[in-house]
């Protein structure tokens, strides 16, 4: 189905299951509870979630079959949004047009930066990319000013002309897609549970599932195979007769057009674009999103986007208020030793415990979350076969004890 | 006139001369071996004719176009291709699909954005490979990682990887070194009946004299860099040139 086999459809409809009902996978905790916290199901973190998982998906289609690891990837994702922003002020609100631009202007520096980039292979083209990205960064900062507002970064004007829409009477306008509001949201109650339908999430989950649909595409093509080749031996591709400069550079701008993508749907969902959206440590998340999820592999950088995102949002808002609260069942000097304790990892400290995490995944899990996902698979799988015998094993050890 | 024409080719490495004045000529639809003792140069002069290393003078003409100045992927487009003296196979890749690449190169070309079409449905192009697979004894084994085959099955693999390009000419660098003695034999029995089968022109480095005795019809003895003697292999055994090239050391 979908020109997809079996397997891959299964998981492209998994994944679609699991991105419509998000609203409500992701609220698994009453509203009001003492676990509200950890509810991830709020339009704006479900946005990021979506729109990290396309540039992670992207990056994936570079790093995770040719192997070339980019360290400017966040250049494009900054000039998506700035395209974007540039499209709201000058024509029209709609998110369309924007999100074109986003991916066309995306795709075109990604040629120039890939075209030379890509003269050199492993370290030297991680740094080169990685140039490139700082340069844009502080082009976007200071030179570029007049384009990109500079510090304060690019926003909406009661003053832009967007022509297509007219003189908007009032305040700001918003983003919307022939109408629709991105920011409208429904909000269902059912018993305790609280459940958002936004339409700017719906609207970014519909081009992620897409976006998805067209990485396993690739990853299926003779293209994705070629892609792999070169991570394989370059070498041996190119004494068989095939040229991988033009393989490596479609990729690039191929991942490049993805984090485009990114970035024009950032915008959309808040329209505003600053210059920190291309700094190194933006280039640096998405490495982390794709190898910790599993790169190479179709669903980990989804994952992983998902993963370092939730640590982000939820992680950082814990406090020592609601750690007191936690543990406020123990004798005094222990609850305030466990706080204590803790205190590092939370908060202002999410970092610390997502680098710790991300060692022990590289570590244990060089596949990443996907290959801890398909042992937990197998060994329960096993144990299902198994399980007459261990059980009658176990059984037999019994009756020897006693 | 040959297929190959290798005229005055020189290649210094610093201090060392390690081809010196070559000329060679392998004649179409022919079995040319290239022998000589280990460093006489023979994988530096495959070297010059892929567009790995580039001569510092002298000319090679394939097929009446000259060769020099060309990257590797254009001279595979040619019709040349090369096993390795060490195998260079992609080794992350299903034994299958290393086979189904080259015939995705022969058939589109050094490039094309073929993302929106599916491996699966290449019927034929997994037909071919599968057909070549079968030619060199490795169905059984087309779905297995290929680093985890034996030496002597990535060298067939190697094998089978240039011979689905059908090629017009092949470069084998010692391509049974490894191998045992039954597979050895099946290597020339495979090369035997390519060579029957179609036309190809084929040059072969070799240490292994069985196999130069049982496939050559041309052979040139390189020493230091340079040829010494083209002759056919009747007239090679016992060759005074030939016995001081692979002894000459020993008497010293
Ligand atoms: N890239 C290189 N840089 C420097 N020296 C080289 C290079 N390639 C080959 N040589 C030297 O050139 C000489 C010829 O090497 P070559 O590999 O062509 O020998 P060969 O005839 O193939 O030997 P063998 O039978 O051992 O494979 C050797 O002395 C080798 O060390
Ligand atoms: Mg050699």
């Amino acid at each position: 189905m979908l020109g997809l086999e079996r397997k891959d459809t299964l998981l492209m409809f998994a994944v679609a299951f699991i991105t419509l009902l998000a609203p409500i996978i992701l609220n698994p905790f009453p509203a009001g509870s003492a676990l509200a916290q950890f509810n991830a199901g709020y339009p704006d973190l479900m946005q990021r979630f979506v729109i990290f998982g396309i540039f992670a998906i992207g990056f994936n289609i570079l790093f995770g079959l040719t192997g070339y690891l980019s360290f400017g990837h966040a250049a494009f994702l900054g000039i998506g949004s700035y395209s974007a922003v540039w499209m709201f002020k000058l024509l029209s609100m709609n998110v369309i047009p924007a999100i074109l631009l986003s991916i066309i202007m995306a795709g075109l520096f990604a040629l120039v930066i890939g075209f030379v980039s890509l003269r050199r292979s492993g370290i030297y083209f991680s740094i080169l990319t990685l140039a490139f990205a700082q340069m844009s960064y502080n082009l976007a900062y200071s030179v570029l000013t007049p384009v990109t507002n500079g510090e304060t970064g690019l926003q909406l004007t009661l003053s832009d002309p967007r022509i297509l829409d007219g003189a908007s009477s009032g305040g700001l306008p918003v983003t919307s897609l022939f109408g629709a509001e991105m920011r409208d949201t429904t909000t269902l109650y059912v018993g305790p549970w609280t459940w958002d339908f936004s339409v700017g999430y719906y609207f970014c989950a519909l081009l992620m599932l897409i976006a998805f649909y067209l990485s396993v595409r690739i990853f299926r093509s003779p293209f994705g195979m070629m892609l792999r080749a070169v991570k394989s031996n370059q070498q041996r591709m190119n004494y068989t007769g095939l040229n991988s400069r033009p393989y490596t550079l479609a990729a690039f701008v191929i991942s490049g057009m993805y984090a485009g993508l990114a970035g024009g749907l950032l915008a959309a969902m808040d329209p505003l674009a600053g210059a920190d959206r291309m700094q190194w440590t933006a280039s640096g998340e998405v490495v982390l999103m794709t190898i910790l999820g599993g790169a190479g592999t179709l669903i980990g950088p989804v994952l992983g986007a998902g993963f370092i995102k939730y640590f982000e949002n939820i992680f950082s808002k814990i406090n020592d208020g609601i750690l007191h609260q936690w543990f406020a069942f123990m004798p005094d000097g222990l609850e305030n030793f466990m706080v204590t304790v803790i205190h590092p990892f939370i908060g202002k400290g999410w970092h610390l415990t997502l680098g710790i995490m991300f060692m022990l995944v590289v570590i244990f899990l060089p596949g990443g979350l996907v290959e801890g996902a398909q042992r937990t698979g197998r060994l329960f799988r096993r144990r299902d076969r198994n399980a007459d015998h261990v059980e009658s094993d176990a059984a037999r050890q019994r009756a020897a004890a006693e | 006139m040959g297929i190959l024409e290798v005229k005055g080719v020189n290649k210094r490495f610093g201090g060392l001369q390690a081809l010196g004045d070559v000329n060679l000529s392998v004649r179409e639809n022919t079995v040319h071996a290239i022998i000589g003792p280990n460093g006489a140069g023979k994988s530096t002069l495959l070297n010059c004719l892929v567009g790995k290393l580039i001569p510092d003078s002298g000319s090679v003409m394939f097929d009446g176009q000259s060769v020099l100045g060309r990257k590797p992927h254009e001279i595979n487009q040619m019709g040349i291709s090369r096993v390795f003296q060490t195998p260079e196979i992609f080794a992350d890749l299903s034994v299958l699909e290393n086979v189904m690449i080259p015939c995705f190169a022969r058939r589109d070309g050094a490039f094309r954005l073929h993302a929106y079409e599916t491996v699966r449905k290449e019927a034929d192009i997994r037909e071919q490979a599968e057909a070549m697979l079968a030619d060199v004894n490795m169905l059984d084994k087309r779905n297995m990682i290929a680093s985890s085959l034996s030496r002597g099955d990535k060298r067939r693999l190697e094998m089978a990887m240039c011979l689905v390009q059908s090629p017009k000419l092949l470069l084998l660098d010692e391509p049974t070194a490894g191998m045992a003695r039954a597979d050895t034999n099946n290597t020339i029995d495979l090369l035997k009946e390519i060579k029957a089968k179609r036309d190809i022109t084929m040059c072969i480095i070799e240490h292994d004299m069985h196999v130069v005795f049982s496939l050559a019809e041309r052979i040139t003895v390189l020493a230091q860099g340079t040829p010494l003697v083209e002759e056919t292999p009747e007239n090679i055994k016992g060759h005074p040139k030939v016995r001081e090239a692979y002894l000459g050391e020993a008497q010293v």
